[in-house]
């Protein structure tokens, strides 16, 4: 791979130890996938922020790492595994906290912005179309190259970190044009009517198209609350971290529609509902922003729950960023759920908080935050926005 | 056997092969360095200071901590030989600063044969005794 005087001089070790280590790993990725140089990447997303991932081991590679790193370029930062500020109230213990505070401040120092959302397009990280950036946390890498048609590969927490510190990445994979053709298609014969079965579809396209493109057509309506759930979902299971919606995402019209074909259905939804639901009524945890909720969301949680009352068996959490938790506080939404019984959980999700043993049932709108859940081990319900608040107020899934 | 340095090092120790991916993140202990994976043809064997003979990594990128985990705990293989090393594997070895080489032909090596990884150069040293 090509590397210009200046690069060389970093990864010989004349700007330090995290210059170093950071373009030994963009290095050794540039060679692995035969990229011809670095590119100039217009910002980062670093994921590996939980304690409950990351272990003492990480924590010390971070401080390690920011003893002299700084980033080049806006970085933003993955969910954490509790709320920064609320952590007490969410049943996070003192030990764990005390440890998820050292991987915070390590990333703190390195100047990152210490955002904790898996949705950093949403609260001001928001690259452009055509734009190269490096980002980790797959869910927001299949948003940025499909909703956004920025480019990017699915990085891991430290080649991210890498990218972050150099403010380049190895110029290979979904950076390259020849890389982004679409090469399965997707008719949609069936009527998308809530969010969960964007979730639903994303599962059904998923395991049938496992690492492809796919190019979706017969798909007239979705909103970005919608897509960003239909990304995280196609990813988790098992597609490229980039797709094509006829007339509704940018760059589909430089392509031909494939010739390999799936159809699907109503019963593929269908499906794809009956293989992430378990056979479970009471649910003790009710979850909602796997993704991150955006504003629009929380206004409809809280018009949902206005003067009603959570039960008492069940939790209910909003996920989301404490940017959006903000905009919420100012628009009295906060007050409402709060009211009612629910807790916010700023900073963290379902996927990498500790809640393993906590909690024996959920129910989400989210089919990414059911994998996770399962892994937890957890029974899963999903279900539209309405379906789970109801589930919330009667502690049971009907 | 001459292969690409994935993370340059000279090491000399006992192999441990299997021509199973392996994910470190969820498939092996990183306090015992044991595989833990079901199914895994090495399920039940330690990595630890062996030089671990394996086709490609997979499963989550965490993996590539899990490895800096091990070797902090002094768990870790004391090297890797890969046929093709994937993202995981080779951030772990480059963070963990354990020599790491593919593009080998593994089907050539087997367990317990001693073998020395100079930088991109993979020798067996007893393959005239087997």
């Amino acid at each position: 791979m090509y590397l210009t005087k200046k690069e060389n001089g970093m990864l010989n070790g004349e700007n330090g130890y995290s210059a170093k280590k950071s373009m030994e790993i963009l290095v050794a990725l540039g060679e692995i996938y035969n990229a011809e140089k670095l590119i100039d990447v217009g910002s980062v997303q670093v994921s590996g922020v939980s304690y409950h991932n990351l272990g003492d081991a990480g924590l010390e590679f971070l401080e390690e790492l920011a003893k002299d790193g700084k980033v080049k370029v806006l970085t933003t930062l993955n969910p954490a595994g509790m709320d920064l500020e609320n952590w007490k109230n969410l049943g996070i213990s003192e030990d764990f906290a005390r440890k998820q505070k050292m991987v915070i401040n390590a990333f703190e120092r390195m100047g990152i912005l210490i955002s904790c959302t898996c949705t950093p397009y949403l609260i001001g990280n928001l690259p452009r179309y055509g734009e190269h950036i490096a980002w980790s946390e797959s869910s927001a890498v299949t948003f940025a190259n499909s909703v956004i048609g920025a480019k990017t590969n699915r990085e891991g927490g430290p080649s991210a970190l890498a990218a972050a510190f150099v403010g380049k990445t190895p110029y290979y994979g979904l950076h390259l044009e020849e890389n982004r053709i679409p090469n399965i298609h997707i008719q949609v014969d069936s009527s998308l009517k809530k969010l969960s079965d964007f979730g639903a579809l994303g599962y059904s396209i998923g395991t049938k198209a496992e690492n492809k493109i796919p190019y979706l057509t017969g798909i007239h309506k979705a909103d970005v609350d919608e897509l960003k759930s239909f990304s995280a979902s196609i990813v988790t299971y098992g597609s490229k971290p980039l797709y094509y919606i006829e007339g509704i995402t940018p760059g589909y019209e430089k392509y031909q529609i494939p010739k390999e074909k799936i159809i699907i259905e109503q019963k593929d939804l269908q499906e794809a509902y009956s293989q992430i639901n378990d056979e479970v009524s009471d649910i003790e945890l009710v979850c909602i922003g796997c993704p991150h909720c955006s504003i629009k969301e929380i206004s409809q949680i809280a018009s949902l729950l206005n003067n009603k009352q959570i039960s008492p068996t069940t939790e209910f959490w909003v996920a989301s960023s404490r940017a959006a938790k903000q905009l919420s506080d100012v628009n009295g939404y906060t007050k409402i759920i709060e009211r009612a019984g629910g807790k916010f959980a700023c900073d963290t999700c379902m996927a990498v908080a500790p809640l393993k043993g906590r909690f024996k049932s959920v129910a989400t709108t989210s089919a990414k935050g059911c994998y996770y859940s399962r892994h937890n081990k957890m029974l899963t319900k999903m279900g539209s926005m309405k379906e789970c608040i109801d589930a919330a107020v009667t502690g049971k899934w009907k | 056997m001459k292969g690409r340095i994935i993370m340059k090092g000279n090491v000399q120790d006992m192999a441990l092969v299997t021509s199973q991916p392996i994910s470190f993140y969820g498939g092996v202990d990183p306090n015992t360095g044991i595989i833990l994976e079901k199914g895994h043809a090495l399920q039940g064997k330690s990595v630890k200071g062996k030089i671990l003979v394996f086709p490609t990594g997979k499963g989550s990128t965490v993996g590539s901590y899990t490895l800096y985990r091990m070797k902090k705990s002094g768990t870790a293989p004391s090297g890797i030989i890969n046929k093709e090393c994937e993202t995981v594997i080779a951030v772990g070895a480059i963070i963990s600063e354990i020599p790491c080489v593919d593009m080998i032909d593994i089907s050539k090596i087997q367990t317990d044969d001693l073998v020395i990884i100079e930088n991109e150069n993979v020798i067996i040293l007893n393959v005239d005794k087997r």
